[in-house]
């Protein structure tokens, strides 16, 4: 995994702080082509991991890299799915058996039994959510995508439900359909570490609120501390500067001390912006005493 | 431990769920839909024990607390049930819009002394919170007017045929999206407006609902402001609420994520703030929850549920009698929308159509 990704909050009107800051920034990237700008200077500034949501607008900056695959050669998204406002507005305009209807594809025997609106067997709803994954995955086909995220809305439903099993379904369908590394984004990372290892998914990748001021941080920051200093796990570390709350070095000097984060994913809306932050980064990291690696047998 | 049981799987019953089964304090002990494929999925692998009927799931459970979250139009009866066995209730919003039934079942509650809660979540809201501090701290002096707002993306094509769609059922922007603004205010200003003009329900989209919503509320002392809320606008990525209140020392602008002061002169009682702006984030204002799902809010109001079912407080700080007085401010507005006022502009738009 590489230690810095490029996050995509900034391009489509997402800011914890201020939602007249969030519409700013989704005026200033209306088109794929506004955002492609942008991983192009991130991508000339060797951050090479755009780590994005299954966003409608992403499926063209995918085409715009599949065009030109030579220039986007070491190019890898970390696709985070779903895409929960667009399932959330269908749920509320459709209805839940609308929604899924509205996701899948309309032939098959599943089709056919959520057509009946019968209850599921436990093998149904396996293919069910391995059709929903394949339907977000689409947009990435002949594109690298190495590590493949359940979003933290998906994650954290699932955790506070109790249905653990989703987490196995997600992680098997993505090793064997996309060889691709599972990965989980949480605001709850001290709970859902406990059910992972409960489920043996062994040193998972985990991607959670991590910052000074411990905003979204469930569990409180010392469980978070001790979790990344002593838990067997890949932590990334994302609300780095909790919306514009903490100021880049501090911010920064706070995640990079802790030798346990692999991680850090950040955004940016200028080249200036993104330099800025990727000198930061190696500089705080160089700092830092190198992780302790444990031997893999 | 507190034995909760859930009625309703939709969205918001699902987001409840996993709020309760997190709670330190809660026991979920079973859920209730009538759909056969949302409760088989969720028994087969969540282990949660449920039911069709919620009257069996009354009779057969030992319960102290329930959370509804159905459509509006199961709420009376099922609140209603529920309180006869002397549970403490919370109940999705809109709560009855049937007013008097409102006001029968908060009596009701009142009369057992059991805890009651409706779903209007911008009360736990850090920023709202903060805006009520300092406006009942009288940081703003005199205050004579507010500006609501609600929009977001519900409907955005024609023909959508969910309970949202079908007024009867709790549907429509005022029920869905413009009650939110409404109890806002309430919270926020301490009491309904005295008397509601001007309003408008306009369909933009939808066959048998308003879309927007429009409407000026009135105060005996003199006070005035305006509501506007419209349910079809994606530019909105999800719901927002935006509340400003004018006063005679400047304005207090709040939404879900920051608090904006303009004062004309420092206020003794919030020395902390200067003349000018004074900004506050969501950042600093919010208080940790112990399980985040969608926002801290949600949390928040489960918890303070809980807590005061288990310190038998009735007072919460949103309870049946706040939320009935939210639908009589809909009613009014409905009337008036339907000209039922002598000489308002519900009438004049009767004679334009």
């Amino acid at each position: 995994m590489q230690r810095i990704l490029f996050g995509d909050n900034q391009f489509f009107g997402v800011n914890h702080m201020s939602e007249d800051k969030a519409r700013a920034q989704a005026m200033r990237f209306p088109t794929a082509g506004s955002v492609i700008e942008v991983l192009d200077a991130a991508y000339d500034e060797g951050i090479k991991v755009f780590m994005c949501t299954t966003h409608e607008r992403i499926r063209d900056v995918c085409d715009y890299m599949r065009a030109n695959a030579e220039r986007y050669k070491d190019f890898q998204f970390y696709p985070c799915m779903p895409y929960g406002v667009k399932y959330a507005n269908a749920v509320t305009e459709h209805g839940a058996l609308g929604a899924l209807k509205m996701f899948l594809p309309q032939e098959g025997a599943l089709g056919a039994i959520l057509r009946s609106g019968v209850a599921l067997a436990r093998r149904e709803v396996k293919d069910l959510a391995e059709l929903l994954i394949d339907a977000e995955m689409k947009m990435f086909e002949g594109l690298s995508t190495p590590v493949i995220f359940l979003q933290n809305l998906a994650t954290d439903l699932l955790l506070g439900l109790g249905f653990n099993e989703a987490f196995r379904i997600f992680a098997e369908h993505v090793r064997n359909r996309y060889q691709a590394e599972p990965g989980f984004i949480t605001m709850n990372l001290p709970r859902l570490l406990d059910v992972l290892e409960d489920l043996g998914l062994e040193n998972p990748i985990v991607c959670a609120s991590i910052n000074k001021i411990g905003f979204r941080m469930c569990g409180g920051i010392e469980a978070y501390e001790k979790a990344i200093a002593t838990r067997t796990f890949r932590p990334i570390a994302m609300s780095v500067l909790a919306s514009g709350a903490i100021p880049p070095r501090e911010a920064l000097e706070y995640v990079c001390r802790q030798s346990g984060i692999r991680s850090i994913v950040f955004g940016a809306s200028s080249r200036a912006n993104i330099r800025e932050t990727r000198q930061l980064i190696r500089e705080l990291s160089a700092l830092q005493p190198a992780p302790l690696r444990v031997a893999q047998g | 431990m507190t034995r909760v049981a859930l009625i309703g799987l939709g969205k918001m019953g699902l987001s409840h769920l996993a709020i309760i089964r997190t709670h330190p304090d809660a026991d979920l002990v079973a859920v209730c839909d009538p759909t056969a494929y949302v409760l088989d999925v969720l028994t087969k692998h969540t282990g949660l024990k449920g039911y069709a009927d919620y009257r069996t799931l009354l009779d057969e459970e030992e319960l102290d607390a329930i959370v509804i979250a159905t459509p509006s139009r199961f709420h009376a009866e099922m609140v209603q049930a529920a309180l006869e066995r002397d549970i403490h209730v919370y109940c999705e919003k809109p709560f009855c819009l049937d007013v008097a039934e409102g006001r029968r079942l908060a009596q009701l509650a009142e009369a057992k002394g059991l805890v009651s809660q409706v779903g209007y979540h911008f009360r736990f809201v850090a920023a709202f919170q903060e805006m009520k501090r300092l406006i009942d701290a009288g940081v703003l002096g005199r205050i004579h007017h507010f500006r609501a707002e609600a929009y977001g993306p519900v409907v955005l094509r024609p023909n959508g045929s969910t309970w949202r769609t079908s007024r009867i059922e709790g549907g429509g922007c005022l029920y869905d999206y413009a009650c939110h603004a409404i109890d806002l205010v309430h919270y926020l200003l301490g009491r309904p407006p005295d008397a509601v003009g001007g309003t408008v329900l306009n369909r933009v989209l939808s066959r048998d609902v308003e879309d927007e919503v429009y409407s000026t509320f009135f105060y005996a002392d003199g006070k005035t402001g305006q509501l506007a809320a419209n349910w079809s606008d994606e530019s909105f990525r999800k719901m927002s609420v935006k509340v400003t209140v004018w006063g005679s020392n400047g304005r207090i602008c709040a939404d879900r994520q920051e608090v904006q002061v303009y004062l004309r002169e420092i206020a003794p009682q919030a020395p902390e703030l200067a003349p000018g702006w004074n900004v506050r984030y969501t950042t600093e204002l919010t208080s940790p929850v112990w399980f985040y799902l969608r926002g801290e809010e949600y949390s928040a109001q489960i918890d303070h549920f809980i807590r005061s079912v288990k310190q038998r407080n009735p007072n919460t700080l949103c309870t049946f009698r706040a939320a009935a007085e939210v639908d009589r401010v809909a009613a009014m507005m409905l009337n008036d929308a339907q000209g039922r006022n002598a000489g308002s502009l519900g009438a004049a738009r009767d004679l334009l159509h």
